[in-house]
């Protein structure tokens, strides 16, 4: 048997990449719980197996047999394609990313795009969780929820163009290639390219905080004000899909940030690069985002906006112009 | 406020914030009618747990009415046992020894620390932020362990008795007290450093939901909101009772009338406690706990009586009705989350709902003694 051939490549990516994302989202709850509870001074989970590590899988149980409630008067079309539609673009997404240098379901040439093509999709699943409820708090929360995603693609998106600018490429391996040869290859730290790179990833790190409503941008879900937000309505399975897709979009967001800022794969030193620093490096972020959660409380809506359409937006575009003259500019005077 | 609070979109909708809601703290219910994300009009909806405390205590002797004014504020509940002894004893005409007094007060103001503690990190939690509920939780723990040391119980308390409090401390409650004054005088400035430092936070608290005093006249607003809104009334101050007149505190007043002054005043009060404890502790005297000719069986002289403590949460008081019997005719309670809740619909109108629930967090409401 041939394990190189098509099929079952493909089957093995389809089983790596789903298992990936569901076992990330099943440990990345328990590690929420355990950065919550120390942060808070506690322990957090422990009793079920060592450290509390199999509380996921008894998590999973319990939201796989608890009872799939579905209030009366729900668009019932709706109800039930707004979980799919969360998970799915988010788990689509880990096609294009770059593990290792080798470990990539499909390494196209558009990879940014169709993770950025896919991003845009998991708002619709908001939009219609919360429309399709018919729940009041659902509708507020998808409301906030649309307005939020489109507040803050604008300003990633902006990023992103500036880095595809310096990278001359949208293939995301292709742009961690270009990051070897130690820490001061990795484009955060690539003055020359652009002398505000550093605000680039904070700016390219805050909007994708928003973009997967984690905290301190959780308005969708702000449970003290609307109890569960666009998820208010699902229990069982429905409100886990919900979840898993929210956890497999920050593993998103942190790969990406990961891939075109921290170079990837690569090791800070230069030596042997591989999946595990791409790891780490991701871990190291995710860790950052949980941190965030538990240390800050949660902005308004307006103040959210005013983030996006008043500080990020007009310094993601000055940023991009800025880019644009450095590039055309540095090699008149620099030839 | 912006256009859209002004405009004069007809498209509204009612929305049901409870009686079972994260942000009502229990069984309030409050009826907005919404213009997208601002209120037009807010109605609080009151009565669900409802217990007749006030016709309870006419079918009691007085003595026995005790144990209920534990639990109308389940978070001051010693405050709430002040009133009530102090309305009795003034009724009956008996005297307090003064180390009873100063018991009293050292309990009153460890139990008012507490109450404000459990106000900040719920209040926080309301805003988002979680961890510092949990923080807050740990310093509360150490009061509950005192108390409970002393009067029983960890919550509901029911320590005070016509005449005195039920038994003396020990030395090592006033060892412990003064210990744990030295550990949270050490963590305030980290809830600072922390919590009123924070960018966000001072974004959701200041300038938002104001309420002058003009406003809080009108509804008889009291404790921290009339004291967050500029006026410096203090019933411990305004008709000293107790041993407060020979304790050095002040009281701290904010004139802004936001959310973020009556933050800071609630703050600056757990210090002022802080200092009261401290000095009634140093000048404690000796002797005994109960009056020696306190009756056992109460009968007031036939009359009308009030007394009014400062609770955690305003201005307390207790109006007594006596027939000469040994239940009272009439026994009204002024609860002070009732006035300052009322004030929420006319300060709340025009605001977005995450604003109103920062303001209704800042009332600190506890829901059973609204409703009593």
């Amino acid at each position: 048997m041939n394990l190189h051939s098509e099929p079952i490549r493909l089957l093995a990516f389809l089983v790596g990449i789903i298992a990936f994302a569901a076992l990330n989202a099943a440990y990345l709850v328990w590690l929420e719980r355990k950065v919550a509870g120390h942060v808070q001074r506690r322990i957090g989970p422990k009793e079920v197996g060592p450290f509390g590590l199999l509380q996921p899988l008894v998590d999973g149980i319990k939201l796989m047999t608890k009872q799939v409630l579905i209030p009366d008067n729900i668009d019932p079309i709706l109800f039930r394609l707004a979980p799919p539609l969360l998970l799915i673009p988010a788990v689509m997404s880990f096609v294009t990313i770059p593990f290792s240098e080798t470990l990539v379901a499909r390494d196209i040439n558009l990879g940014l795009l169709m993770i950025f093509a896919f991003a845009s999709i998991n708002v619709l699943g908001i939009l219609l969780g919360g429309w399709g409820s018919n729940n009041k708090y659902a509708v507020i929360a998808a409301a906030r929820g649309v307005s939020q995603n489109v507040a803050y693609e604008i300003p990633m998106l902006i990023t992103v163009i500036t880095m595809v600018m310096i990278t001359h490429t949208l293939n995301l391996n292709e742009i961690v290639r270009q990051q070897g040869g130690g820490i001061f290859n990795w484009y955060i730290f690539r003055w020359s390219a652009n002398p505000l790179m550093l605000i680039s990833f904070l700016i390219f790190f805050t909007c994708s905080l928003a973009e997967t409503n984690r905290a301190p941008f959780d308005l969708g879900e702000a449970e003290s004000e609307l109890v569960a937000g666009y998820h208010t309505e699902y229990s069982g399975m429905g409100f886990g899909i919900f979840f898993m897709g929210e956890y497999a979009n920050i593993v998103i967001g942190c790969s990406l940030a990961t891939i075109l800022f921290l170079g990837g794969w690569q090791c800070p030193f230069g030596l042997w690069p591989g999946v595990h620093w791409f790891l780490i490096k991701l871990y190291i972020l995710i860790f950052t985002v949980i941190l965030i959660r538990w240390t800050f409380p949660r902005t308004t809506i307006y103040g959210l906006l005013n983030l996006s359409w008043k500080v990020l937006i007009p310094f993601a575009l000055f940023n991009l112009i800025l880019t644009g003259a450095m590039i055309k500019i540095w090699p008149m005077i620099f030839p | 406020m912006s256009v859209l609070a002004s405009s004069d979109c007809k498209e509204t909708f009612v929305l049901n914030l409870g009686p079972q809601h994260p942000a009502t703290h229990g069984v309030l219910r409050v009826k907005l009618t919404m213009d997208g994300e601002y209120i037009r009009h807010a109605e609080p909806v009151l009565g669900y747990i409802h217990r007749m405390h006030e016709k309870m205590g006419e079918n009691r002797t007085w003595a026995q009415f005790m144990p209920n004014t534990g639990r109308l504020d389940y978070l001051s509940a010693l405050s709430y046992n002040h009133g009530y002894v102090l309305a009795v004893e003034r009724a009956a005409g008996i005297a307090v020894p003064e180390r009873a007094e100063y018991i009293r007060v050292i309990t009153v103001e460890l139990n008012r620390i507490s109450s404000h503690l459990v106000w900040f990190g719920a209040f926080i939690l309301d805003l988002g932020g979680f961890t510092p509920l949990l923080y807050a939780f740990d310093d509360r723990e150490i009061i509950l362990d005192l108390l409970q040391a002393v009067t029983g119980s960890r919550l509901t308390y029911c320590y005070f008795r016509f005449g005195g409090v039920y038994n003396d401390i020990e030395p090592d409650f006033i060892t412990g007290t003064l210990a744990f004054i030295k550990r949270l005088r050490e963590r305030m400035p980290m809830y600072h450093n922390l919590v009123t430092k924070n960018i966000i936070l001072i974004k959701r608290l200041k300038d938002i939901g104001f309420v002058p005093a003009e406003m809080c006249r009108k509804y008889g607003a009291t404790g921290p909101v009339l004291r967050g809104a500029g006026v410096g009334y203090d019933v411990r101050r305004a008709e000293p009772y107790s041993v407060y007149p020979e304790l050095d505190f002040d009281i701290p007043t904010y004139p802004e009338g936001d959310c973020m002054a009556r933050y800071m005043v609630r703050l600056d009060e757990i210090e002022q406690s802080m200092r009261i404890i401290e000095q009634a502790c140093a000048k404690l005297p000796d002797g005994p706990v109960m009056a020696e000719k306190a009756p056992k069986i109460i009968k007031p002289a036939k009359g009308d009586y009030y007394a009014a403590v400062e609770a955690a949460r305003g201005s307390f008081g207790v109006r007594l009705v006596s027939d000469g019997t040994t239940t009272p005719y009439r026994l009204k309670l002024r609860s002070p989350s009732y006035s300052n809740l009322s004030l929420f619909g006319e300060a709340s109108r025009g605001m977005l709902l995450p604003d109103a629930l920062a303001l209704m967090g800042s009332l600190d409401l506890v829901i059973p003694e609204i409703d009593r």
